[in-house]
């Protein structure tokens, strides 16, 4: 068509106006993105109390247990006050308890398991009567005889020495912490974008705001951001439970973490855009987002060290974002490290989000 | 089959485009869309809507009301065919076209989390000029849900609340696709006042129903949309006349079961004559002459008149007269 002159565009109904800057749109979807979160308890519990409630269980299941004392049922008779002298005086006292019974008792409370050994004694010398299918009385056979022998005044031949070691910094809670705060940033990144686009699209609410002169890039910015304020409120909580009730202690600087939690938002956000970029039900995207984290969960040391699957994989374990994500946390908070010597994993995060955010733009359906 | 028509005002010759009286708010010609090279949902349609005035798009479900409007609308992109929205079109003036409209899209599910002042705060936020919230919120009589969560609204009231983000947006047009469906009739008659309330301030609308009533009361003029065409446009009284004539007789009779109607259709005054579930309809201009003559008929034949009434035709009788079919047979 041919266009000689512009029409006189039609005079629309006149009423009293507003005005609103270039931010105005921006700012209103995000308040509105915080506010809809807000009143979504489920969201507070899944992003919030959940991590908390996870660290919490883990950490007392794999909490410090006080040395466990080995009790020992010693025969009534001949030299059995001897024995049990012997045992007080050598240095394995303190994790030896040893009664002295008659050997009906002792082989009664042997067989309900109240103790690990029976120790006879005979003129041939001092007998052991333990369960080999048990091991704590293998163990206590072996401890019993050890601490027998030294207090009677063995030479050893190499003098050891050993140091029981469950300082902070070296428990399962300290390897723990650091992975809980990786993996709850992928799960929101993913659930935080990738569900709640879809939902949006299923309700033709992405579709009534493309119909608005909204910015797209707004749009997007103000869902970035909204994951970026939560990942403070996450990070902030879970550490600070850490540092709390399991005192762990954060060797890092705060905004070395914070930095790298950004990332990790932001990262996890591009690839939950990308999962979500098609989808039109939030069924689908469940699945699909499922499908993306599922992998993680299990090789990306979370729980565990992925150091224990067989050495091919971890080039491919060590490139999923969030193993990259979980050992720089882990070398921050843990060992002290700088931002600096995370430049390669910071690198993968880079290029998972940049990507994924990149195909997303491409691919992304407003309807 | 019936000739498309194209719009304009019949008196005048020339293009009334750049008429400085009447100046053309919404424009398209040859519009097709087909969805992946099969189903084809708008066939050849041409479409001239005027400033000011409330235009309709009136058909069955999946006559292609919606998928013209989302052209429009600028939010499908048509197969072929030429949109003019205000002298603009979509592919060089999106942003600007989008600052002018306000569009109310068929079962948007607003977020339910937020409340009625929030959403329209939202929605106001993405205009450069939009109206204020709280005139919007008053015309649309929301105030006192103002504070509500959108989850916990009645269907009227949210329908109001979706047409409420199309107004805050202080636009020169309104489109709404289908926005009285399923609403109870008193809600029904409130969007119908804040459809003409938007008018008298010289907005142009346009909307899409299903429902002939609604199109009746409300439109200037309107289009008829079977199968992606366009089989009857004008005013709804230009359309009424035009087609079916003024009148429609209804009438029973018993003992007659096979009666073909042939003796109907030669009594004074009846253009035509239709049968359906033994209900003779008959379109007359004239009923005083027509009636006397239908009872004297009757009674020649020896037959009993079960019913009898006689109403003024309306615009489900131009469409079943168009195609046979009624308007929500689905």
């Amino acid at each position: 068509m041919a266009t000689i002159e512009q029409p006189p565009v039609a005079t629309g109904p006149e009423q009293a106006v507003v005005t609103n800057g270039r931010w105005a749109g921006y700012a209103r979807l995000l308040q509105m993105r915080m506010l809809e979160l807000w009143r979504e308890p489920e969201v507070i519990f899944w992003v919030f109390v959940f991590p908390l409630l996870l660290a919490l269980g883990l950490g007392i299941a794999f909490r410090e247990k006080p040395p466990d004392v080995t009790p020992v049922a010693v025969v009534a008779g001949w030299k059995a006050n001897e024995v049990v002298a012997l045992l007080q005086r050598s240095h394995e006292h303190a994790s030896i308890r040893a009664e002295v019974l008659s050997a009906a008792a002792a082989l009664d409370g042997f067989r309900l398991g109240k103790y690990a050994l029976v120790v006879s004694m005979d003129d041939a010398g001092v007998h052991y009567r333990y369960d080999p299918a048990r091991p704590e009385s293998v163990l206590a056979r072996t401890q019993v005889n050890d601490a027998l022998e030294d207090a009677a005044g063995r030479k050893n031949p190499i003098p050891t020495a050993s140091t029981a070691s469950s300082e902070p910094g070296a428990r399962y809670i300290d390897f723990l912490i650091p992975g809980l705060l990786g993996m709850n940033l992928m799960n929101s990144g993913m659930w935080g974008v990738g569900f709640a686009l879809v939902e949006m699209r299923q309700r033709k609410l992405l579709k009534r705001f493309v119909a608005t002169p909204m910015r797209r890039s707004d749009f997007l910015l103000a869902l970035v951001s909204s994951r970026l304020a939560l990942m403070l409120i996450e990070v902030a909580l879970l550490l600070v439970f850490g540092v709390l009730v399991f005192h762990v202690r954060v060797e890092g600087s705060v905004a070395s973490i914070l930095l790298i939690g950004a990332l990790g938002a932001v990262s996890f956000g591009g690839v939950g855009l990308l999962t979500a970029s098609r989808a039109q039900k939030i069924e689908s995207v469940s699945g699909l987002i499922n499908l993306v984290m599922m992998p993680m969960w299990i090789f990306s040391g979370v729980f565990f060290s992925y150091e224990r699957f067989p050495k091919v994989f971890l080039p491919a374990i060590r490139a999923l974002p969030l193993t990259a994500l979980n050992d720089a946390l882990r070398a921050i908070i843990l060992q002290g490290d700088s931002l600096t010597s995370q430049l390669g994993r910071i690198a993968v995060l880079a290029i998972w989000g940049g990507v994924s955010f990149v195909l997303a733009l491409r691919w992304f359906r407003w309807s | 089959m019936l000739q498309r028509m194209r719009f304009g005002c019949p008196s005048r010759s020339t293009p009334v485009r750049y008429d400085l009286n009447v100046s053309v708010a919404v424009q398209c010609q040859g519009l097709r869309k087909t969805y992946d090279g099969k189903v084809e949902a708008v066939r050849g349609l041409d479409l001239e809507i005027f400033t000011g005035e409330c235009f309709g798009l009136l058909g069955p479900n999946g006559a292609g009301k919606t998928t013209t409007i989302e052209i429009l609308e600028g939010l499908l992109e048509p197969t072929s065919g030429e949109v003019e929205v205000l002298g603009r079109n979509w592919q060089t003036h999106a942003r600007e076209l989008r600052e002018w409209l306000g569009i109310s899209l068929q079962e948007t599910r607003l977020s339910e989390k937020l409340t009625v002042r929030e959403t329209l705060q939202l929605f106001s936020s993405f205009y450069q000029h939009p109206t204020p919230v709280n005139v919007v919120l008053e015309e649309l009589s929301l105030q006192e849900k103002a504070d509500s969560l959108v989850g916990k609204l009645s269907g009227g009231q949210k329908q109001r609340l979706a047409v409420a983000t199309a107004l805050v947006a202080n636009p020169k047009i309104l489109f709404l696709d289908e926005p009285t469906t399923g609403l109870d009739p008193q809600s029904r008659r409130q969007l119908w006042d804040i459809v003409r309330q938007f008018q008298k301030r010289n907005g142009t609308v346009l909307l899409t129903t299903h429902y002939m009533d609604e199109a009746e009361r409300l439109c200037d003029r309107l289009a008829i949309i079977d199968h992606g065409q366009i089989i009857a446009a004008g005013t709804p009284s230009e359309l009424i006349e035009r087609l079916t004539g003024h009148h429609i007789v209804e009438f029973a009779v018993s003992d007659r079961p096979a009666n073909n109607g042939d003796a109907w259709s030669k009594l004074p005054g009846v253009q035509s004559v239709r049968v359906e579930d033994g209900l003779f309809s008959l379109r007359v201009n004239e009923p005083h002459e027509t009636i006397p003559a239908l009872l004297a008929e009757v009674q020649e034949q020896r037959a009993h008149l079960v019913h009898l009434t006689t109403r003024q035709a309306s615009l489900e009788d131009v469409f079943v007269q168009l195609t046979g079919r009624h308007l929500r047979e689905e």
